[in-house]
């Protein structure tokens, strides 16, 4: 009886090897860095972990395929490594010598990963499930992008403050041209003084369009010394 | 009486005005390249030689030309002797070509500007490929900031010769720029008078933010002590004394009539002797400012970049070995690599091409200048900091405040002559004047936000100022001693100062700077054409990297277009003016 016993778990044995070793056909590899994910407060790795991922994967197994009956004897876990990291594989649940096909393994982590992830603490970069690709999230992207809205504040501070200045301008120069009107009224009238040249008003004089004397611009010997 | 010239409220905004000009993207971008280039701090010693030889007798000498002409660049030159008049026009032209494509700069800083308020900062991470498998093709071939800079900002084209299309963001960020300028410069000195004391000041706020932040991050005194050191051996490479004269010179903004258009607006009794003592010293303090500033930042990034690549080597060796993780350090990573080689050999050996060689002083060495540096190196460093979006939108600010500081000048260059012309000020008014200059600029803008836009920025950039501005300058120099007679222009500055001048500036006016430029002019000629054909830096998508070509033979044409447009003035002004008074001397001597 005991010798019956022993063969059939040597047996079980060496198929559980047979099924789980590095580069077997529907094999996964895991790698986990939980010192860089948690620092301080990281936890060892030891069989009860080793036991919530099997658990993990046998759950994940059951929501995908909806058929209740992986076990977590079902999950097979070797070559475990001190980087932590290490091949398993998931048996069929009727058969023990087959295992799961990867691509149902694959499509069942990727529905689940979250859950995996938050189980551990870990993130997609620090529990990595080395043949499956994780889907980026996309950023969160606004329906306006900001920029514009930002672009848009600041035009319409700008041209609005143009357009005060333009008009301000505008009309200091209509009260400038009606200043001037006023006192032309009252030349006429004769009641300011006007500077006067040689009998011709200094304001009419286009001193622009005389020439500079050279003679005389840089003689200073009008000047006396200080 | 002739209508008032308008005039500065007081010496402060002279002062505050000619430093915003001088005091621009230079300083930030140019000097510390150069500062690492030449021999780190040993490059001070010929900078400030140069500083007190040509930087600061040929400002005062500019700002007293404009102050006792009292007009822009056109008059000032025509006053001191008709025949000038071509090197006014020059200025003229030099300054237009100028402003055409320095605002696109400031569309650039607005461009991030506007991008610093988002969390993260949209160059902090390569966007997703289509199929969100992975992150884009050509944004992991380089990194995330050079492809927010050469796709996403500029959507650069390959190559010169494919120009693309418009691109309207960058558009909608010029016709801005353009705005903002518009808004600075309608009034006249009044509105000028009173932005600069922002654009000059708002720079240096964000300088000491920036110093303090800088001296304060992981790995800043790597930078530091990696300027600071001089290498005294590159003062005897002829090619430092010239780059610290170079600077020197286009960092005060000489020759493009700026200079003289603010002293115009000046009290004639101003003393412009200190304020030119005083705005050159500022400036050359704030570009080692700046580069104490930029070398903490260099330490910092080429810091992190390297401890990511050991990071990344660590990785690689742990996940490859299956070690423990924290067995491999920094500290131990030499030893661990040579025991992984005797122990594992095969594997090693494969592994071997992906183990790059982490090294401080290779992170240290890329030396960057211009857009590059201000735009992809400190948003690269930016994205690191905490509170990233604060330092993000500080820094930008201050880029755009230098920028619009010295769009200022260049735009008072071009219409302090032509609002002196009384033939066009009796027509239109100076809103309009100024108006429709803006409107002209932004239209030719335009090209440079095309997709091969940044490569006519190149073009514009390199060979528009450089060798004009060395001949106007010089021009302007023996003008005032020769033509004009260095006594001559003694006595009108004693007049208006009310002090004797210095027999020191009288030495430098009429030897030693003429001297020194006339050697720069002919080290630039000599230098082009040894080069042979010009090449320029492509960025090719689909490597990630620059890659250098020739200029095609139309761009070689408006390449000479450019040089030759401002050059040839001079020589046909003198010319139109011989001409002219030749025929009022027939038409005098037929009446007669």
């Amino acid at each position: 009886m005991l010798g019956v016993l022993l063969l059939a778990f040597s047996v079980v044995s060496v198929a559980s090897a047979e099924l789980c070793k590095p580069d077997a056909q529907n094999a996964f590899k895991v790698r986990l860095s939980i010192k860089t994910a948690l620092g301080d407060n990281a936890y060892a790795w030891d069989a009860n972990e080793e036991y919530l991922f099997k658990a993990m994967i046998a759950f994940t197994m059951r929501r995908y395929s909806s058929k209740s009956t992986t076990q977590i004897s079902n999950v097979l876990l070797c070559n475990v490594t001190d980087r932590v990291s290490f091949w398993f594989v998931v048996t069929d649940s009727s058969k023990n010598t087959t295992t799961v096909p990867g691509s149902e393994v694959e499509a069942a982590i990727r529905m689940n990963r979250n859950r995996i992830n938050s189980a551990f603490l870990l993130s997609d970069k620090t529990l990595q499930f080395l043949k499956i690709s994780t889907t980026l999230s996309p950023p969160v992207e606004p329906s306006t992008p900001v920029w514009l809205i930002v672009f848009g504040v600041v035009l319409s501070l700008i041209v609005a403050g143009i357009v005060f200045l333009v008009v301000s301008g505008i009309q200091q120069r209509k009260k400038k041209n009606k200043e001037s009107t006023e006192r032309e009224n009252l030349e006429e009238k004769g009641e300011v003084t006007i500077t006067i040249e040689n009998g011709i008003p200094c304001e009419t004089l286009d001193l622009k369009a005389g020439h500079v004397n050279g003679v005389f611009a840089a003689d200073d010997e009008r000047f006396t010394s200080l | 009486m002739e209508k008032a010239r308008p005039l500065w409220d007081n010496p402060l905004q002279f002062v505050f005005a000619c430093i915003s000009y001088a005091v621009g993207l230079g300083n930030v971008w140019r000097f510390p390249y150069l500062c690492q280039m030449y021999g780190g701090g040993g490059f001070l010693i010929p900078y400030i030689i140069m500083l007190i030889v040509e930087g600061m007798p040929l400002l005062y000498l500019e700002l007293a030309v404009g102050q006792r002409m009292r007009k822009g660049s056109i008059g000032a030159w025509k006053i001191i002797s008709p025949y000038l008049c071509g090197v006014g026009v020059a200025s003229v032209v030099v300054s237009f070509f100028l402003s055409m494509y320095y605002n696109v700069i400031n569309a650039w800083a607005f461009w991030y500007l506007f991008h610093s308020f988002q969390d993260p900062l949209p160059w902090a991470t390569c966007p997703l490929n289509s199929n969100r498998t992975g992150y884009e093709e050509e944004c992991e071939k380089t990194s995330s900031t050079q492809y927010f800079w050469y796709r996403q900002t500029l959507n650069i084209s390959p190559s010169l010769e494919t120009s693309g299309t418009v691109q309207w963001e960058q558009a909608l960020c010029l016709i801005l720029a353009w705005l903002v300028v518009y808004l600075c410069i309608l009034r006249g000195t009044a509105s000028t008078g009173k932005v600069v004391y922002v654009t000059a000041s708002l720079p240096y706020c964000v300088l000491i933010i920036y110093l303090i932040r800088g001296l304060t991050l992981h790995g800043a005194v790597n930078g530091l002590i990696y300027m600071f050191t001089p290498k005294l051996e590159q003062l005897s490479n002829p090619k430092t004394w010239i780059s610290a004269a170079t600077q020197i010179f286009f960092s005060l903004g000489l020759g493009f009539g700026s200079l003289i258009a603010f002293a115009s607006y000046n009290d004639p009794s101003n003393n412009c002797e200190r304020h030119a003592i005083i705005v050159s010293l500022i400036n050359s303090t704030t570009s080692i400012f700046a580069s104490i500033v930029t070398f903490s930042i260099y330490g910092f990034k080429a810091t992190f970049n390297y401890e990511s690549c050991i990071n990344k080597v660590i990785l690689l060796l742990m996940n490859t070995f299956d070690l423990e993780e924290g067995s491999l350090t920094a500290d131990n990573l030499s030893e661990m690599k040579d025991y992984l080689m005797a122990a594992h050999p095969q594997e090693y050996a494969q592994l071997s091409p992906q183990l790059k060689n982490c090294s401080l002083e290779a992170e240290l060495d890329t030396a960057v200048q211009g857009t590059g540096l201000a735009f992809i190196v400190y948003s690269e460093a930016i994205k690191n900091m905490e509170v990233s979006q604060l330092y993000s939108v500080l820094y930008f600010a201050m880029l755009l405040m230098l920028g619009i500081g010295s769009m200022l000048g260049n735009t008072a260059a071009i219409l302090t002559p032509l609002t002196d012309s009384k033939a066009i000020t009796s027509r239109f008014s100076k809103e309009v004047i100024s108006g429709f200059v803006c409107f002209i600029n932004c239209i030719i803008g335009l090209i440079f936000t095309m997709e091969a836009g940044n490569y006519w920025f190149d073009i514009f950039n390199d060979y528009a100022a450089t060798l004009s501005l060395l001949l106007i300058v010089l021009v302007e120099t023996i003008a005032v001693c020769y033509i004009y007679g260095l006594r001559r222009f003694e006595k009108d500055l004693q007049t208006m100062i009310g002090r004797k001048l210095n027999w020191y500036w009288k030495a430098m006016w009429a030897f030693a700077s003429p001297l020194l430029i006339i050697s720069l002019f002919i080290f630039y000629l000599s230098d082009y054409i040894l080069t042979g054909t010009l090449q320029y830096q492509a960025w090719d998508g689909t490597q990630g990297q620059l890659v250098t070509r020739d200029y095609p033979s139309y761009a070689l044409a408006v390449i000479g277009l450019l040089v030759a447009s401002s050059t040839m003035c001079i020589p046909l002004g003198a010319l139109l003016t011989f001409i002219r008074k030749r025929l009022k001397r027939e038409r005098v001597s037929t009446v007669a």
